[in-house]
């Protein structure tokens, strides 16, 4: 059930637990990670493959996370690096983006708002990535949020583009409602039922004219399909 | 109970001026003494000298004392200043001419050389000199006194010019030492004003030992105060560094369970274990987020103490904290429109401060703003403030006054589910009135609310 | 005969309830306007000199009566130093008297922007002013001196009256100083000046010399040829009379001349002491000045006329002039003046 839009991390953090709870928590949503538990682990994983994001924490048992970021940008390698950082002072955020960080997150850390970070990020960094996919007539590309139906090309609101990504990445799957609301909203929002029906009213009106069809299994759930 | 000690300037300075006026009263009365000790024997000697000469024409001869007085000796009495003479020439107790009424020499020992002393006459003091001869009457030795009297008028005139200078001088010089004990405080207590000044304009930040070029009697001081900043600097460096490896001890676990519990929500089947973990993401989320306020919350009170005194453009402020929510903000929809970044609008102030004030508004909004509405922030210019306004279509303040709302630990009461430490606004009232700013809430018309943060223009 | 008795009846004021001093003349010059205040003048200056002054003054202060009287110096001292009569202002000629009023405390401290002004020379503390200075001089008469020429110095006029005894004998005039405070003054003030005068004196009395005590009488003697010369005459009073005189000459000796100062005081007991100050003012003052010069005929102080006339010595107001006044020393003095002035 990997995610249609892939992407290629290196994880750089030295919390066994937390790399394996991460590593897992980005496969689950269809990324590839590798993870390096030192900066040496990091550089040597770097120079083996390449990588569209770094995630790098910044106390490492052999140095600081800052002092690599530093060394890589001066030696002018810019793959885009989201920092995680334990501490949420205004001074070291600022200090990290300054360095050359492209943003940063504060642990514990929302994977919907990291998600979020990295489009951002790859938008402005206007990656190159083979995002674009294609489903029943369907042609959806997740970076700038645009559906493209015929030679129409409409452009997705983020809850509907996230909404379309959970459908596309299984066609023909029935997802509940709980199972749709727990990736669309928020942990700490309150929704009710209905508000999922709205958006899925939305995006039905969004991929109109298409072969791709939105069914709704009464009591259960919804799913994408085809004509 | 004690009070506070005098400051070493006025210290110095009453103590400067205390010597000048003592000595320049010595001054004065010195001058004056001698002045009028030298006015006097001036006088004295013409005095001395005419009655030597009305005595030195005193003949003897048969048929008594002969007596021819001078003309000059008078002439020269007056000569000096217009004072009243009067003379008496007594001989063998009977006067013989002048005024019989002047008194006689307190001793009668009165000899060769004239005595000097004063006397009251008629309606004046007189000074007056008295000497003795002796001629020969029919071959009777006669003891014959000469007494000649001047009023002290012409002295008394000296007296009084010298007097005056002698105060002048006392005055001037008084004034001079004043002058100058002010020149050398300044000059003595400038090293430490300069100090203070290199101490005082350093920022929060900086805690270099002082290499401050001081003088000897100083350099103990600054030693002293060197050890300080160093133990300081130490504890200060244990203090972070304490801090930071909490933070990161917490929180990573932190990030593991909620990255866990995330996995195991996408897993899990029952409804009642789905409500668990989203509980469990909740409380990791609440507790992170209240970290966060209160080492945001300790630093606007370690540094509103020693506020940097910085040029903030609010212009790039802005833009960047919205750059760096956006992707937050557009989770839920939420549409954020800058207005008026596109002219600096530079206040002065401690940039880590504004920046957290702004951006706990910014998080608020962003909160408490319904979904797929437009939150409006914009700064500009009002007179001699900048001020920063920003309008959510949120749940409003339900009638709630801003007091209650800013004070730590509180949160509205229609808050609600959504997650808060009730410390967000407090750090923008501290914040604004650090800077001698203002902050105010107001209910938005057709719903939500309005936060205004004015700041000093510089 | 030595001695002229002056022409003039001596009259016992009766006016002045406390005078026992002789008053030779007593004028009462009402005020122009309501009469609010009286100016009690003693004076040793006539009447008919002062007058216009007296008017001047009176023209600018209009309630103020004046009630001036003459006497001899010796008698105004006398009145003011013995019997302490009341005047507000004493003017005097006799500097030695007015300076021994003065000394003895008898004068008044006056001040005002006036008297200020005056010059060092002119006036002792603030107490004593002088207003008119006027030169000692000498009178000839031309027709007398039958062809001799005029002396210019003492040395001459010993010589000449040397060469010459049958032209000035008994045709001598001056004063008598045993009987004039005038002449006393300017004989002693002679006698410290030059040893001239002792022998000036030795000749005049080898030539029987006629004693005066006043200028004025001298001045008509030698108008109407009884004198040839006389010596030690007020020119102030010789001037005048003798200007249009072509066979009188006005002499200032050139070896020195005196120059005698006319001095006004403010007694210590006087009713009114302030207006004794004001006439003081208007005399030293400019219109009392111009007064003093064109219609009274006395020259008023100016230190000018003093530089002008390198031969002149003003007598200075100081103590000096005590000296002669003492007791002892005025006979003493007297003495030897008799016995130069009586070998014949």
């Amino acid at each position: 059930m990997g995610i249609i839009c892939t992407m290629r991390f290196l994880l750089v953090e030295d919390n066994l637990d937390l790399a394996r709870s991460v590593v897992d928590r980005l496969r689950l949503d269809g990324h590839a990670v590798d993870c390096a538990g030192t900066l040496s682990d990091a550089r040597d994983c770097l120079a083996a493959a390449p990588y569209d994001l770094i995630l790098l924490d910044i106390s490492l048992p052999d140095g600081d996370g800052r002092d690599f970021l530093r060394a890589e940008r001066r030696l002018g390698r810019d793959t885009p690096i989201i920092v995680m950082t334990a501490r949420a002072e205004v001074s070291d955020r600022v200090n990290v983006l300054d360095l050359g960080a492209d943003d940063y997150v504060t642990k514990p850390f929302d994977f919907a708002e990291l998600e979020a970070r990295c489009r951002a990020v790859l938008r402005r960094r206007g990656a190159a990535l083979q995002t674009v996919q294609h489903f029943a007539g369907l042609t959806f590309n997740p970076l700038n949020a645009t559906l493209g139906v015929g030679n129409e090309l409409r452009e997705l609101r983020n809850r509907e583009l996230r909404l379309l990504e959970i459908l596309l990445a299984a066609p023909e799957r029935i997802f509940s409602k709980d199972q749709i609301c727990d990736r669309l909203f928020s942990y700490a929002e309150s929704v009710t039922d209905n508000a999922i029906e709205v958006y899925i009213g939305r995006l039905r009106k969004k991929i109109e004219g298409s072969e791709a069809r939105i069914e709704t299994i009464r009591g259960i759930g919804y799913r994408l399909t085809s004509r | 109970m004690s009070q506070a000690p005098l400051s070493l300037r006025l210290r110095l300075v009453l103590q400067l001026l205390g010597i000048a006026a003592v000595l320049a009263i010595l001054l004065y009365f010195t001058v004056r003494t001698i002045a009028e000790q030298a006015a006097e024997a001036t006088h004295d000697g013409v005095l001395g000298a005419a009655t030597l000469a009305i005595a030195e024409r005193l003949q003897g001869g048969d048929s008594g004392v002969g007596i021819d007085l001078p003309y000059e000796a008078f002439s020269i009495l007056g000569s000096i200043s217009a004072d009243r003479v009067f003379y008496r020439i007594e001989a063998a107790g009977k006067t013989l001419t002048g005024y019989a009424d002047l008194p006689l020499p307190p001793r009668t020992g009165a000899s060769v050389a004239p005595v000097f002393y004063t006397a009251p006459y008629r309606d004046t003091q007189v000074r007056i000199a008295a000497v003795k001869r002796t001629v020969l009457v029919a071959r009777v030795a006669v003891p014959v006194l000469v007494v000649v009297a001047q009023t002290q008028l012409g002295q008394d005139a000296i007296a009084q010019r010298v007097a005056r200078r002698a105060a002048l001088v006392g005055l001037g010089s008084f004034i001079l030492a004043a002058v100058l004990s002010l020149l050398t405080t300044g000059s003595v207590l400038r090293p430490i004003n300069r100090l203070a000044e290199a101490v005082g304009r350093r920022g929060p930040q900086d805690l270099r030992a002082v290499d401050h070029p001081t003088p000897a009697e100083l350099r103990p001081l600054v030693s002293a105060l060197n050890g300080f900043i160093a133990r300081l600097r130490g504890a200060l460096s244990r203090t972070e560094t304490f801090i930071a490896e909490a933070a990161h001890h917490i929180r990573t676990p932190l990030a593991t369970v909620r990255a866990r519990a995330e996995i195991a929500l996408r897993q899990a089947g029952s409804e009642d274990s789905r409500e668990t973990l989203r509980a469990v993401i909740r409380a990791v989320e609440e507790s992170s987020r209240s970290a966060g306020q209160l080492l945001d919350h300790a630093t606007v009170v370690y540094r509103s103490d020693r506020l940097a005194d910085e040029h903030v453009d609010l212009s790039a402020l802005i833009a960047r904290l919205v750059m760096a929510i956006e992707p937050i903000a557009e989770l839920r929809d939420l549409t954020i429109m800058v207005a008026g970044v596109e002219n600096k609008i530079v206040v002065r102030g401690d940039p880590p401060l504004i920046e957290s004030a702004v951006r706990n508004l910014l998080d608020n909004a962003i909160k408490y703003s319904a979904q797929e509405t437009q939150i409006d922030i914009g700064v500009e210019k009002k007179g001699k403030t900048a001020r920063i306004e920003l309008c959510d279509r949120g749940r409003g303040l339900a009638g709630q006054r801003q007091s209650r709302l800013t004070g730590r630990f509180q949160r509205g009461e229609n808050s609600g589910d959504v997650v808060g430490s009730g410390l967000g606004l407090t750090i923008v009232e501290e914040v604004a009135a650090a800077h001698a700013g203002r902050f105010e809430l107001t209910e938005r018309e057709g719903g939500g609310t309005c936060a205004r943060l004015f700041l000093p223009l510089v | 005969m030595r001695t002229i008795v002056l022409a003039i009846g001596l009259i016992t004021c009766l006016l002045s309830p406390a005078a026992a001093f002789v008053v030779e003349e007593e004028t009462l010059f009402p005020a122009t306007g309501v009469e609010t205040q009286i100016l009690s003048v003693l004076s040793t200056t006539d009447t008919a000199i002062l007058r216009p002054v007296i008017l001047g003054f009176q023209a600018r202060n209009s309630s103020v009566s004046v009630r001036y009287t003459v006497a001899s110096s010796q008698e105004v001292y006398a009145a003011i130093h013995d019997e302490g009569i009341g005047y507000d202002l004493v003017i005097s000629s006799a500097m030695d008297l007015q300076m021994k009023l003065a000394n003895d405390g008898f004068a008044a401290r006056y001040r005002s922007a006036l008297t200020d002004s005056i010059p060092n020379w002119a006036h002792w503390q603030d107490r004593l002013f002088a207003f008119a200075q006027e030169n000692v001089v000498l009178i000839v008469s031309r027709a007398g001196l039958n062809g001799l020429p005029v002396p210019q110095t003492r040395r001459d006029l010993i010589e000449m009256l040397r060469g010459h005894p049958e032209v000035f004998r008994g045709r001598i005039g001056t004063y008598d100083p045993k009987a004039s405070g005038a002449g006393y003054l300017f004989a002693t003030q002679d006698a410290r000046q030059s040893e001239s005068f002792w022998r000036l004196a030795e000749v005049m009395g080898g030539l029987s010399p006629r004693l005066y005590t006043s200028s004025n009488d001298m001045i008509s003697d030698l108008k109407q040829g009884r004198l040839v010369l006389a010596y030690n005459v007020l020119g102030s009073y010789a001037g005048p009379r003798l200007a249009d005189d072509p066979d009188a000459k006005v002499v200032e000796l050139e070896d020195y001349t005196l120059t005698l100062l006319r001095t006004g005081l403010v007694p210590v007991n006087a009713a009114a002491p302030n207006l004794g100050g004001a006439f003081l003012d208007f005399m030293i003052g400019t219109q009392g000045r111009r007064l003093l010069r064109d219609d009274a005929g006395l020259p008023p102080t100016d230190e000018m006329a003093l530089a002008s006339g390198p031969y002149l010595r003003p007598m200075r107001l100081d103590p000096g002039l005590l000296v002669f006044l003492d007791r002892i020393k005025r006979k003493a003095f007297l003495d030897e003046w008799s016995s130069a002035f009586s070998q014949n």
